[in-house]
């Protein structure tokens, strides 16, 4: 109030200075200075970045890292909305950092049991027929809940290897004709020109099924720590599988058996057996406000809203639990609803001002609902490490302070 | 007549490619020279194929592991900055699993595809085929998996039986939780 008060008198004074020159006052001596002065030129920036005040919107790390070219960093979810992450905020996973990759160079090698190999430059891979295709891509690492899990977490610390995108490309079916692959055939491995030269084994199946060779997300050319200038992108697969900065496809009759699908990668049971070749993200969601890390001011009306998704297929039903999971109302999905793609959940919720346990858990059209924590861990133990899909829980406390219910 | 003839040889070419409709197949790309496959084709699989010719042994692994691995791994594979090489047999069932080449690398062929293409991590690719066996063979013999003495090449490198080589389940048995 007092901040208006002395504006008053400003303009007041301003009022009489005017008066006393002899011109007319101006109508509105209280706008904010943004509409008193025009405003930045066009094309300043020339690639248009958010606002100063949206500085706080970043990715990050969990986690101090040893080796900052072999590590990750998270998308804020908290503070998106839809279902497009864009892509200055993509989740980065990047096993020897992210390769300066000249296009003029780069080259993809489509090679092994094929009848004819061939060499592709960016501008051959440009020519062909493309495909545009809203996805998910999500860490198999993502949400490190199987141990101690901390409760300052947010929705960027616990879900944010996550993020979704429209991707465009071409088919990789499309350059498998090109190439003739032999009946022999049944996996391919894909290897990127990075200084990992990451490689991964993927199924012949799913290579003619919904692989794209992509070269673009949400309209634009791929970032660098996306792959630029290409990358293979496997629709509901787990991330590391989607390999950047290709630069290779093999086709051979068995898997490669590479690192990343032996020594890492691969889900170690209660038994001292480890499950390989795990490659589909089941069916998961997380609520995104009000979450971990952020403070409910008022009772009254909140919406409760998030994200759910499944490598499987679409979302058929995202059910919400203010009481921790006791009793369950359905949320409405925004559309679009599309399959392997996060899907936007909300309700309604009037928050009485006292403690509450928010959880969430997807349905997808396969029927398979997302299993609590405690189903998960009996059935694969702490040691698995990857493919926590369980649901997650956010506590609200008497006040309003949020975090997470560990 | 002229013009009859070439209107059939036009419906001719139209049946085999329909301007609005995708050929069978493009001609973007060339066919690689044998170079080109060989400058990118790396891989080296479970069965041995791709491994290349040279040869290296535990002693002069001892050194080369001593000078490029040990900042990170330690001078034995016990870990220091990166990942334990070495050890953690009958560990994987318990509370915390140690998870090394020895003890859960389930082909010894992947141990030289992954340090010919990723490693040392300051200088990737830097090491000689040579270098590779010589490194390979160190580490093997620190999990007791090789004798001291041993010699690595394209010929022995798939017949080493990992002691882990059993403990991999696929396919996948998901979904398993209800």
């Amino acid at each position: 109030m007092a901040g208006f008060s002395v504006t008053r008198r400003r303009g007041i004074l301003a009022g009489a200075v005017t008066l006393l020159s002899g011109q007319r006052a101006g109508a509105q001596e209280d706008a904010p200075p943004w509409m008193r002065q025009q405003g930045s030129p066009v094309t300043s920036p020339p690639y248009g970045v958010p606002s100063k005040f949206e500085q706080n919107v970043i990715r990050r790390a969990r986690v101090a890292v040893k080796f900052p070219s072999a590590s990750s960093s998270g998308t804020p979810l908290q503070d998106l909305h839809g279902i497009i992450t864009p892509n200055g905020l993509h989740y980065e996973r990047h096993h020897a950092g992210v390769p300066g990759v000249d296009p003029a160079e780069h080259r993809l090698l489509i090679h092994g049991l094929v009848d004819r190999p061939l060499i592709f430059t960016i501008d051959d891979i440009l020519r062909f027929p493309s495909v545009s295709q809203i996805h998910f891509l999500e860490c198999s690492g993502n949400t490190p809940e199987f141990r101690d899990p901390k409760p300052d977490w947010t929705p960027q610390d616990t879900h944010g290897l996550l993020s979704c995108c429209e991707w465009t490309g071409v088919p990789l079916s499309t350059l498998l004709a090109e190439v003739g692959v032999q009946p022999s055939a049944r996996w391919v491995l894909a290897e990127g020109a990075d200084a990992a030269a990451m490689s991964r084994s993927v199924p012949i199946e799913k290579a003619w099924d919904d692989a794209i060779v992509a070269y673009a997300q949400n309209g634009e050319r791929l970032r660098p720590e996306q792959g630029y200038p290409l990358r293979l992108f496997l629709p509901g697969f787990e991330g590391n599988m989607s390999i950047k900065w290709l630069r290779r496809l093999k086709l051979g009759d068995q898997p490669f058996q590479t690192r990343e699908e032996t020594s890492k990668y691969t889900d170690l049971m209660p038994d001292g057996k480890a499950r390989q070749f795990t490659f589909i993200m089941e069916a998961k969601s997380v609520i995104t406000r009000p979450a971990g890390g952020q403070q409910l001011r008022d009772p009254g009306f909140h919406e409760i809203t998030g994200l759910a998704w499944s490598g499987r297929g679409r979302i058929r039903r995202v059910e919400v639990s203010t009481d921790g999971g006791t009793s369950w109302r359905t949320a409405s999905l925004q559309e679009p609803v599309l399959p392997k793609c996060l899907t936007r959940f909300r309700l309604p919720w009037t928050w009485d001002g006292g403690p509450a346990a928010l959880r969430s858990r997807a349905i997808d059209d396969t029927g398979y609902v997302q299993p609590p924590r405690e189903a998960l861990v009996d059935v694969r133990g702490i040691n698995s490490g990857y493919h926590f899909n369980a649901q997650q829980t956010w506590q609200v406390a008497q006040g309003g302070a949020v975090s997470n219910a560990v | 007549m002229r013009f009859d003839r070439l209107v059939l040889a036009a419906a001719a070419v139209m049946a085999i490619v329909p301007a609005n409709a995708e050929p069978r197949h493009y001609t973007f790309g060339h066919t690689p020279t044998e170079a080109e496959i060989a400058a990118e084709n790396i891989d080296v699989r479970a069965d041995g194929k791709g491994l290349p010719p040279g040869q290296g042994s535990v002693t002069q692994g001892r050194d080369i592991l001593a000078q490029t691995c040990a900042p990170c791994h330690g001078d034995k594979g016990q870990g220091l900055l990166s990942d334990r090489l070495v050890g953690g047999f009958g560990t994987l069932k318990d509370h915390n699993p140690v998870r090394t080449v020895g003890s859960y690398w389930p082909y010894a062929t992947t141990l030289f595809d992954y340090v010919r293409r990723a490693m040392p991590f300051n200088a990737p690719q830097s090491l000689t085929d040579d270098q590779v066996y010589a490194v390979s063979a160190y580490v093997l013999s620190l999990n007791g998996i090789l004798p001291d003495d041993a010699v690595l090449n394209a010929a022995n490198l798939p017949k080493i039986a990992m002691p882990n080589r059993n403990g991999f389940i696929s396919p996948d048995p998901r979904p398993d939780v209800r």
